[in-house]
């Protein structure tokens, strides 16, 4: 036998683990929490990694969760060992196929990182809501409730399932245990042999559909006999809550950890006994660890399998003293009796204390003679809210009370229903010999993958046990990450938040005047700060209010000038090495010299297998440097800084910016009482431009000297901080010092200025604005009209001038040339500022799109990158202009985006038609001439739009006048008179694989749509895994071993049905194409297609050369220029690329997609690339010939759009 | 009358003097195989540079790193391997392949500029195969305090270095800028060095005038160029215990054997393969063998060195003399 080892690893790991060798075949799909369980077994899967079988298992990702359900159902049915990943609304796909399976009688097992389900707002985070979705679909529920379990509960659910022919879901909290690191005893190979019974496999596979022994399932049957064979399945249900237990004992014959399907823990008498599941176990079992010792009667009991719910085993586990039960549920099932595990304990309360056949009345002496025990219902931890040993004691006290509260939340404040209790945040269960580590850091600067590795060190190299936990910023560019670290020589139950730290990193000194650090430091705890100032300077730096936590608090005080030692170790900026090297020589968790050497040999494993000699000597010289500068800082007694903290928002923002989303962006939105929040998720747009993260350390700078108000800077910037403006020169009077301006080139403006401004603290440096700049100073070539400069010293001048140059008007719409790049860039942005990552290629598009249409755009969001920047809290980029519109946003779900679009086109030309209708209705009031000059303004010009609305102003300011429902019917759909534009965004996940049905069902509606792509060829969202968009030869994840077949032409496909608009664009290749295609899309009244280029994180390049990417793949014919415009009648296809030059290799190996492959696996890569080349040819050639192609008479007939022509005739068009 | 055309070089015993200087052509086995049925004596590989690996490693470490651990939903964005050949693995594999492929000796090269811990990769090729090792020094001295001095030393050190590593030949590959040539050479075959291929072509900067940028480009050999190696392969004939070889300019059988009679013991050729086809390599040989079967020469090692400096009528041809009479005797078309 193996020996087994502990090791340091996170829930996913350690079920992925199980999973890879319990199965055959794996249908998959990415969804967060769950992507990594899919992600680690195709890895392994590509190095040839096998199961127990002796086979390396075929791991395959589908279009959606539920073709990743349709593809197990199938593998099942032909006797694979079969499994797949997921979470959410993913799970939630997969229902139908579900009640099949279990229908069937069919072993297999679901890992599930429970998350919750999106209903008034998207979580990516943990819950039991899509679990609880499946109670009906008849699968064993088995839970895990730490990461230990998470491996322990898999094995055994892959174990009993196969006895059981019952299927399983086995689930655990999405990020509390599917992110958490902790250290677990792993199982050996031959443990999950010993596990898994060969007989069991092989009447699995006997069971499956063969030729060989022909038979035929999946029937439909009759009101005769449907109800007959449904519950002929009984006997198996019945039986296996046993077969699990049995499982469970076999698994602690094996390992020594005795499980089974509810375990008590507490008082043997105990009076009051919270029943939960999940992460939170650990939280009540750490709490009722330190109240039973004081001598309160209380215990927890863990439920493990939810279904079959076991009544006689549950209440076997109760002890026989309890009179008060609180059930914790982590969902909310609204308008129900209680929440699922509520109800399934009083069900098996009452059933058990009355006689009755099912499930029988307990025999005597086993507790049902006494009274039955008084039960509440609670809910805690929605969508991974924070559940503390406070609020455990808080339901204990709420058990004592003579009335308890039902259907209380515990963990947030309910003002408005009074539902929530009560709680002292000051309790603690921790000990003062537990290490509670908290570390502040930038996503760039490796403090995570620091701790990460800390954690392992200390986890499977001392006999400390070990957790890791990590918050992350809901933002990707300049984002915060918060570490939370524990070092315990006892298990670490508790899966929770540090909330008392004894020590306190802060790895960027930025920090300091924006997030409270030290509010959670324990009295005399150590605070390491990364800092340019040395001990006898760094005091004077700190905010008044950080100076007073420390003295208040007695901190002992270090700093350490971790850039500057990365500096001379060559480092850049990765300081997580001597941040890491500063803890352990502080913390002494362990001896320092232990844990240097420990961090080296991190190192070497981490760089060294990637060729990284040089690498790992700068690593090594970081962390040598790293003990030289750190130095203990002496402070005074008394606060001396004049310096603050920085409000989160600033004074003049509005009240609900300022009290609620202000709130959230101080990490204070756990505060927010119920009341503050809207009731059905609907938001303000506009509100990113009160947060000024000012996250740059460079911003561009304009030379009005040696710029040729091209405009292509503020095209290109991902965030809208790069404005231009063309003005009065009169009111160039009150501009501060500094201000820039020069004469506007063109004949729009004669005599006017231009100025063309940054928004400095909004920038987030990405310098693609720079590298996109044409204009170079004639005597310096490397100076251009736009330069990155240090941002420090001119933040105060461009802080005025931004500010003064929003004083400035913006420019009629109607005089500027929308057609040209200056033109559309002096059209206001109504998308700034957003979360995307620093050098996005997707939101130049969105905002460019905003700029033409944004006043009057309905956008439907697929779930995915632009949705999380478009709409994810605490602000929103989507904003307005001065008149107040602009465009109004949602976000449904991953995969209807295109059908919820449609929704909005069918919903507005509903209310135009209702509009027209009374409009006619009340012409003789109204008047024929504004009636008819409404009805036939065609609205193709901002000319005409601008008429329309003025025409549409004083329609509404007639309307009250005029007696009547018809008038006050009109001037609530007035509005409607106004041309919208109907827009759905998504990336490629969406459009080319989970929501290409739906889309393809738009495409064939004919109706007015635009539907836009932002294609990066990859699930950038969710960490880049292969959609059918990824290139031929790119690594990426699910496709590790990289992307063998041809990318799919999404734009051929949507061209076949012959009205529908479509554009292949990319604005960093040719910006004019893009532009004038999107406004030819937007203009066409049926449906359009447009796929945006887009350069992505996830390609592995330098994001400040995103543009000369996109520009080198359409000059080697990567990526193809193209439009279809059916309103042209003979050559509707026109290709805008020129022939290719030059070779795909050489593109290629610019971007690591592609150079990872190249090093990894040479031959395959030299296939892939040789064949991605012939696709290239192929399709150019392809495309050639299409544009020569004369459309034939027949094809301008109405076809598919004959129903979008008439109804545009009705609508005005 | 059949004229012998074996020569030695870095002690190992070629079939004729025409060998394939380190070019992209040699790392391709099929070509390499065309390339020894065409008739090369043996063959460079192309070079496994310092910067390189180092960069790959580095690439591929910030690949895997960059905008990790700041988004809860992406983590990472690549998925990991173990088995990233971002070292000389490649390379060393291409060596064994070429080895297997051909019978002709197969020459290493590795292009570096200073001393450091990829020196092991020279005795990871060698292991792999390798029949002798050239080094292809290239370092351009941008910074203005550093002097020739310095330069040479660096290159010492380097030679020295790799030369301890190794038992297979050492062959070093120079530029020609250097103030005293004839010296360097000499003390890089004290150095270690057993042979010096003269001279490298560097690809210096370019400037497109369109995107105002500086770009590298890279230019193919021309005929004329021969003349800097005969210059200095005259000079050094007779006078230093190495091997000696002719590269750049070589594009046809006159050039080869002007390269002889200067003094080398084998010539190299790459551009005129790039811009005739792999068939030249016959044609040059053919060529080279009828002019000496005119000229009634026996043998390659007869011929070798017989217009050196040492050997030939008017040395000063290769002297300032030659400067001063080409210079008197020159009229420009446009004169």
């Amino acid at each position: 036998m193996e020996t087994r080892r502990f090791v340091t690893v996170d829930g996913n790991e350690a079920t992925a683990n199980i999973a890879h060798l319990c199965n055959e075949v794996m249908a998959i799909y990415p969804i967060t929490p769950s992507s990594g369980l899919g992600e680690l077994p195709d890895a392994w899967a590509a190095a040839g990694r096998k199961n127990i079988f002796g086979t390396v298992p075929d791991v395959v990702e589908m279009q959606s969760e539920a073709g990743a359900a349709g593809a197990v159902h199938g593998a099942l049915q032909a006797g694979a060992l079969t499994t797949t990943f997921t979470a959410s609304q993913g799970l939630l796909l997969m229902i139908p196929n579900m009640f099949k399976i279990a229908g069937e009688l069919t072993s297999t097992v679901f890992h599930v990182t429970a998350r919750t389900v999106a209903t008034h707002a998207l979580s990516i985070f943990g819950d039991h809501g899509d679990v609880m979705a499946c109670r009906s679909t008849g699968w064993a529920m088995l839970s895990s409730d730490s990461v230990q379990e998470s491996q322990d509960m898999a094995i055994i659910a892959h174990s009993a399932t196969l006895e059981a022919r019952v299927p399983f879901i086995h689930f655990y909290d999405g990020f509390r245990i599917s992110h958490e690191v902790n250290k677990i005893e792993q199982l050996t190979e031959d443990d999950v042999r010993a596990m898994i019974d060969m007989d069991l496999v092989n009447a699995h596979r006997q069971r499956a559909l063969s030729p060989e022994r022909p038979k035929l399932r999946g029937t439909a049957q009759n009101p005769d006999v449907f109800f007959q064979a449904r519950e002929a399945c009984n006997p198996f249900y019945a039986a296996c809550a046993g077969i699990v237990q049995k499982h469970m004992d076999k698994f602690a014959k094996l390992t020594g950890r005795q499980y089974h399907l509810f375990d008590y823990v507490g008082a043997p008498d105990a009076e009051r006994v919270i029943v939960v599941m999940g992460s939170g176990i650990g939280v009540v079992e750490e709490t009722v660890d330190k109240l039973v010792p004081e001598g309160q009667k209380v215990g927890v009991l863990k439920v493990r399998l939810f279904r079959p719910w076991d009544s006689r085993a549950f209440v076997a586990a109760l002890p026989k003293t309890v009179k008060h039960i609180a059930v914790l549920d982590r969902t909310k099932e609204p308008g129900a009796a209680g929440e699922p595990l509520y109800q399934d304990v009083v069900t098996s309360l009452s059933e058990s204390w009355a006689a009755g056949p099912h499930p029988g009345p307990l025999p005597k002496g086993e507790g049902t003679e006494r009274s039955l025990p008084r039960v509440i219902g609670g809910r805690y931890g929605l969508s991974s809210k924070e559940f503390t040993p406070a609020m455990v004691v808080a339901v204990y006290e709420e058990l004592s009370k003579a009335q308890p509260r039902q259907q209380f939340t515990v963990g947030i404040v309910d003002d408005v229903t009074k539902l929530s209790l009560d709680y002292d945040a000051s309790f603690s269960t921790e000990k003062d010999d537990m290490t509670r580590a908290l570390f502040f850091g930038l996503g760039s600067d490796g403090t995570v993958s620091a701790n990460r590795n800390s954690v392992k060190i200390v986890g499977e190299n001392t006999p400390l046990h070990a957790q890791g936990y990590f918050v992350y910023d809901s933002r990707k560019a300049g984002s915060v990450t918060t570490s939370h670290v524990r070092f315990s020589p006892r298990p670490i139950k508790g899966s929770y938040l540090v909330h008392r730290a004894n020590f306190v990193a802060c790895h960027q000194p930025q920090f300091l005047e924006r997030i409270d650090m030290l509010s959670t430091a324990d009295p005399g705890a150590t605070f390491l700060l990364n800092s340019i100032y040395g001990p006898d300077e760094v005091w004077d730096t700190l905010p008044a209010e950080v100076q007073k936590q420390i003295i208040d608090k007695k901190l002992k005080l270090y700093v350490v000038d971790a850039y500057q030692v990365a500096r001379d170790a060559q480092m850049g900026v990765r300081i997580n090495t001597i941040m890491q090297t500063c803890f352990f020589k502080l913390s002494g968790v362990i001896p320092p010299d232990e844990a240097i050497a420990r961090i080296k040999e991190a190192v070497k494993k981490t760089y060294g297998k990637k060729g990284g000699g040089k690498i790992v000597e700068q690593n090594y010289a970081a962390i040598d440097g790293a003990l030289a500068s750190l130095k203990e800082v002496k402070y005074p007694s008394q606060v001396t800084s004049k310096l603050h903290m920085v409000p989160p928002v600033p004074a003049h923002a509005p009240a609900f910016v300022k009290d609620v989303l202000g709130m959230m962006i101080a990490n204070r939105g756990d505060d927010l009482p119920v009341s503050a929040l809207p009731c059905d998720g609907t938001f303000p747009t506009g509100t990113t431009q009160y947060e000024k993260r000012s996250i740059a350390q460079d911003v561009p700078i304009w030379d009005p000297k040696i710029c040729t108000q091209c405009g292509i800077c503020s095209l290109v910037c991902p965030h809208a901080t790069i404005r231009l403006k063309a003005f009065d020169p009169a009111l160039l009077a009150g501009a501060p010092e500094g201000f820039k301006a020069t004469d506007y080139k063109g004949k729009e403006f004669p005599g006017w200025k231009f100025v063309v401004q940054v928004a400095p603290d909004d920038c987030t440096g990405c310098g693609l604005c720079v590298e996109a700049c044409p204009a170079k100073d004639k005597e310096k070539v490397k100076h251009k009209a736009i330069d990155l400069e240090p941002k420090v010293p001119v933040l105060d001048r461009e802080r005025a001038a931004y500010d003064f140059f929003m004083t400035l008007p913006d420019v009629d719409r109607s005089k500027v040339k929308p057609d040209t790049i200056k033109g559309s860039q002096l059209l206001l942005p109504l998308f700034e500022f957003s979360g995307a990552c620093a050098g996005c290629g997707e939101t130049p598009y969105i905002k460019l799109i905003t700029q033409f249409f944004g006043d009057r755009m309905l956008i439907g969001n697929a779930t995915g990158c632009s949705s999380i920047y478009g709409g994810n809290l605490p602000c929103t980029p989507y904003t307005v202009n001065h008149e107040g519109r602009g465009p109004s946003w949602s976000n449904s779900l991953f995969e209807d985006c295109a059908e919820f679009g449609l929704g909005f086109r069918l919903a507005v030309d509903q209310q135009i038609k209702y509009a027209h209708e009374l409009l006619r209705r009340l012409s003789s009031q109204l008047g024929d001439e504004l009636v008819s000059a409404l009805l036939n303004n065609k609205q193709e010009t901002e000319e005409e739009i601008a008429v329309q609305r003025a025409r549409v102003t004083d329609l509404n300011k007639r309307l009250p006048a005029i007696a009547g429902g018809d008038a006050k019917n009109l001037l609530a759909s007035s509005d409607y008179l106004i041309r919208k534009s109907v827009w759905s965004f998504g990336g490629d996940g969406w459009a080319y694989d989970i929501g290409f049905g739906g889309m393809d069902h738009v495409f064939a509606s004919g109706r007015d749509m635009n539907i836009l792509v932002l294609d990066t060829e990859v699930y950038s969202n969710t960490g880049g895994q292969a959609s059918k968009s990824t290139f031929r030869g790119a690594v990426a994840k699910f496709a590790a071993g990289g992307k063998g077949g041809r990318k799919k032409d999404l734009g051929m496909i949507a061209m076949s049905y012959g009205d529908v608009f479509v554009g292949s664009i990319s604005l960093g290749a040719n910006p004019m194409h893009a532009l004038r295609t999107i406004r030819a899309a937007e203009s066409y009244r049926g449906t359009s297609l447009l796929i945006a280029f887009s350069h992505c994180i996830g390609w592995g390049i330098d994001m400040a050369h995103g543009m000369e990417i996109q520009k080198d793949a359409v000059a080697c014919g990567y990526w193809p220029l193209w439009s279809f415009d059916p309103r042209e009648p003979s050559h509707p296809f026109q290709l805008a690329s020129k022939k290719p030059v030059g070779a795909f290799k050489d593109f290629a190996m610019k971007e690591a997609r592609f150079a990872m492959l190249a090093r990894s696996k040479p031959d395959d890569s030299a296939r892939l690339l040789a064949l991605g080349q012939q696709d290239i040819d192929k399709r150019y050639h392809f495309y050639e010939q299409l544009a020569g192609v004369d459309r034939a008479p027949a094809e301008a007939e109405p076809g598919n759009g004959e129903t979008k022509a008439k109804d545009a005739k009705e609508v005005g068009a | 009358m059949s004229v012998d055309l074996k020569t030695t070089y870095l002690g190992l015993k070629l079939k004729n003097p025409l060998m394939i200087s380190a070019c992209p052509l040699t790392a391709d086995v099929d070509r390499l195989r065309r390339l020894e049925e065409a008739g090369a004596a043996a063959a460079v590989l192309p070079s496994l540079f310092e910067e390189q690996i180092e960069h790959d490693a580095e690439e591929i470490s910030k690949a895997h790193e960059f905008g990790t651990e700041s988004f809860a939903e992406a983590l990472t964005y690549f998925p990991e391997s173990d088995d990233y050949r971002t070292g000389p693995e490649e390379y060393l594999e291409t060596i064994s392949k070429a080895k297997k492929a051909v019978g002709i000796p197969i020459i290493a090269s590795l292009n570096g500029a200073s001393r450091g811990g990829w020196l092991r990769y020279a005795k990871m090729m060698q292991d792999a195969g390798a029949d002798a090792l050239e080094l292809n020094v290239y370092f351009v001295a941008a910074d203005l305090a550093m002097t020739g001095r310095d330069v040479e030393a660096r290159y010492l050190e380097l030679v020295a270095g790799v030369k301890q590593s190794i038992s297979i030949p050492l062959a070093v590959k120079l530029g020609p800028y250097f103030s005293a040539m004839g010296n360097l050479g000499a003390r890089l075959v004290e150095a270690g060095a057993d042979g010096l291929v003269l001279f490298n072509r560097f690809y210096q900067p370019d400037i497109d005038l369109e995107s105002m940028e500086a770009q590298p480009r890279l230019h193919l050999s021309v005929p004329d160029e021969l003349s800097v190696p005969l210059q200095w392969i005259a000079i050094l004939r007779g006078h230093i215990e190495a091997s000696l070889a002719a590269t750049g300019g070589i594009h046809d059988a006159e050039g080869l054997l002007k390269a002889l009679l200067a003094g080398a013991d084998v010539g190299m050729i790459t551009s005129v393969l790039y811009q005739k086809g792999i068939h030249q390599v016959g044609s040059i040989l053919a060529g080279m063998q009828q002019w000496m079967e005119a000229k009634e020469y026996e043998s390659v090692e007869q011929l070798k060195g017989s217009m050196s400096l040492e050997n030939c009528p008017d040395p000063s041809a290769f002297q300032r003399g030659n400067y001063m009479k080409t210079l008197t005797s020159y009229v420009g078309r446009a004169i």
